[in-house]
């Protein structure tokens, strides 16, 4: 299978090109809908969650506490979600060329990858204009994009098999997303939930990622590697049977898409 | 020789209805608990798409594949592609395989022409560096160099096609399997697909070809296969396959139409044609009506009483609608004196059918011969004119060409 995915990194490549292509094309603002998107939802949670609803924010600056974890989130549901679809989405591909289906999902993940990177930068001017020192824990942050990537690609290649057989995902999907927002970590931090619940969290891959997306950030706050350890477990977990499910039900896929 | 294509024992199985019951996830769970042991499937009707179907092929092969609608021939070759995989049986594939099952998948609307071919070469299995070292060669084949920077919105249909199959022609496998493209596009745009082909069957290449158009197989291939309900009929030199697959079609009643009174059917009925026959020179029933055949319409008539001085006549339209032409018996000066109750039947003998391919409408009437009197109108019935090699080019007649084909020889004595 690796060696089959090397031979067609090409297509892979490819396809992520065309999603991000043509997402911003005939587009006045272009690829500035990548920040804008995130920005906007970082002033408006500032405003209810963090002035109005007074929801502590860890002693982080509001703007940077939300913005940090909405682009890892937003970069997360939205590539479930198209990952989930892009079977489907690209039947008149499936049902008349052959490549590693694998591919349709992967190509998602990287073509949202864009979008992570760019509003990333726009993280980096927040950093500057709050004075945030940089610390060693910054190094951790690629290693927590592939964790990401890797987690999201595991959901967005099970859905998408799913999918293929069952259409009902295409309305779960979207409640599920909406679900998760509120059982991670985004609008809150992890420190105010009850000592008693905390496992829960912990098992929540996502909120553990998006809480390490936040503390490598200051310098001054420490990585909680037991929790991060237990992520990459149930990271790995989701990846890999999410991927064997895919590959189980590939064969069929042209037939039922 | 070198072997690139063994296929044994191969069967497809469909599950009937299977589609669309397993998409509601719904059916699974009340199926689940509504019948808990029996694990919630039940057994499904199922249609065997193909059913132990066995040959081989080698380097250098065109092969034509013939056969119905329905017949398995697409999902024989989305097998062979790896689209889909077989319910039993063994396919070997040796080489690069491209497929082409459709012109032009995967492009995108939104993005240029120039970027498209990137994008189409890349979906069929070229490398970068392969698209790019012919990327001048496959715009000059589809001829869209003006537009090569343009959104392929903005495209004509043809530019499209030509854009798709032009990719298509220059991806060099050593298989390709090419799925009916030639039902599609203009004059120009098959002639190139033909003399595509020509240079892929001139270079070694194994080609498996499908297609309903029976001339182009004619002219391409060496090989074909008949595949009926499943199975392969006749495997075997290219004449010999064609043959055997129209005359399947003899059984039936293709070879003419019984005419029920439908409405708007105009006269008293004294006299009213219940059949159309189509049948060759010598008199037997003709499996199918192509352009430059010789034929013999046979028109059965009842006739409830004696009538003196009937006028036979019919006009033919073409599917839109136009007059093609208005004839009848009368105005041949062959008056017929009487015809007696019963039935019978009149023959309109056709020296050279000069219909381009498509469907004609008959429109038949019988009246007195001073047409005061209609007896029967506005009956009508269906002639299908198939392409044929007319022009003895292996170029094929198609209805974008006209209506009409005139007997020519071209000559150069001024060059």
């Amino acid at each position: 299978m690796i060696r089959e995915l090397w031979a067609f990194r090409e297509l892979v490549y490819f396809l992520a090109w065309r999603d991000v292509k043509v997402r911003y094309k005939q587009t006045v603002l272009g690829v500035l809908w990548a920040v804008i998107q995130p920005f906007f939802t970082m002033v408006l949670f500032t405003l209810v969650f963090g002035q109005l609803a007074k929801i502590p924010t860890d002693g982080i600056p509001g703007p940077i506490f939300y913005f940090s974890a909405l682009v890892p989130w937003i970069y997360f549901s939205s590539t479930v979600t198209n990952a989930g679809m892009s079977l489907v989405a690209n039947s008149g591909l499936v049902t008349k060329i052959y490549f590693p289906r694998i591919i349709l999902p992967a190509a998602a993940a990287l073509g949202s990858l864009v979008d992570f990177l760019i509003s990333s930068v726009f993280l980096v001017g927040f950093i500057v204009y709050y004075e945030v020192p940089l610390g060693r824990n910054l190094l951790l942050w690629p290693v927590l994009v592939v964790l990401l990537m890797l987690l999201t690609l595991g959901l967005g290649a099970f859905f998408a098999a799913l999918n293929v057989k069952y259409r009902d995902i295409k309305y779960a999907l979207p409640f599920f997303i909406q679900l998760l927002l509120f059982a991670t970590p985004i609008i809150y931090p992890v420190s105010m939930v009850p000592e008693r619940f905390q496992w829960l969290f912990a098992l929540n891959p996502l909120s553990a990622l998006i809480e390490a997306f936040r503390n490598v950030l200051d310098p001054t706050r420490t990585v909680n590697w037991s929790v991060l350890g237990i992520c990459v477990a149930v990271t790995g977990v989701v990846f890999i049977s999410g991927v064997a499910y895919f590959r189980s039900t590939e064969k069929a896929m042209a037939d039922l898409v | 020789m070198t072997r690139r294509i063994e296929v044994q024992g191969l069967s497809k199985r469909y599950r009937l209805g299977g589609i669309q019951h397993s998409q509601m996830l719904r059916e699974r769970l009340t199926g689940m608990i509504k019948r808990p042991f029996w694990g919630g499937m039940k057994e499904r009707e199922s249609i065997w798409a193909l059913r132990d179907v066995s040959f081989k092929a080698d380097e250098g092969e065109v092969i034509g594949i013939v056969g119905r609608n329905g017949a398995g021939k697409s999902t024989l070759l989305k097998i062979l592609s790896r689209i889909t995989y077989p319910t039993s049986g063994e396919v070997k594939v040796h080489g690069r395989v491209a497929s082409l099952l459709e012109v032009g998948t995967g492009f995108h609307d939104e993005l240029t022409g120039r970027e498209n071919v990137h994008l189409n070469g890349s979906i069929l299995g070229m490398r970068k560096r392969e698209v790019e070292e012919r990327f001048d060669a496959i715009v000059d084949f589809a001829g869209v160099k003006q537009f090569i920077d343009t959104p392929i919105k903005h495209y004509s249909s043809g530019m499209r096609l030509r854009l798709g199959f032009s990719v298509a022609a220059h991806l060099e496998p050593d298989v390709l399997i090419v799925d009916e493209v030639l039902a599609v596009g203009d004059a120009g745009f098959q002639k190139k697909c033909i003399q595509a082909m020509e240079g892929l069957r001139n270079s070694g290449r194994t080609v498996l070809f499908v297609s309903h158009n029976l001339a182009a197989v004619e002219n391409l291939c060496s090989r074909a296969i008949w595949i009926d309900g499943g199975k392969i009929r006749l495997d075997g030199p290219v004449k010999q396959g064609i043959e055997a697959y129209m005359a399947s079609f003899a059984g039936e009643a293709s070879g003419g139409a019984d005419l029920v009174d439908g409405e708007g059917r105009l006269g008293n009925g004294d006299v009213r044609y219940t059949r159309i026959e189509y049948l060759g020179m010598d008199g037997t029933p003709s499996i199918l009506t192509r352009s430059g055949d010789s034929l013999v319409i046979r028109f059965h008539y009842h006739a409830k009483k004696t009538v003196r001085f009937p006028s036979f006549g019919f006009r033919l339209y073409t599917g839109m609608g136009t007059l093609v032409t208005e004839t009848g018996n009368v105005l041949h000066g062959t008056d017929i004196p009487e015809v007696k109750p019963g039935d019978g039947f009149i023959d309109v003998q056709i020296s050279s059918l000069n219909l381009l391919p498509a469907q004609y409408y008959f429109s038949l009437w019988i009246a007195d011969i001073g047409n005061t009197q209609i007896y029967d109108g506005d009956a009508r019935a269906v002639l299908e004119v198939e392409p044929s090699n007319l022009f003895a080019s292996g170029r094929t007649p198609h209805s974008g060409m006209g209506i009409a084909y005139f007997s020519q020889r071209w000559r150069f004595p001024g060059i």
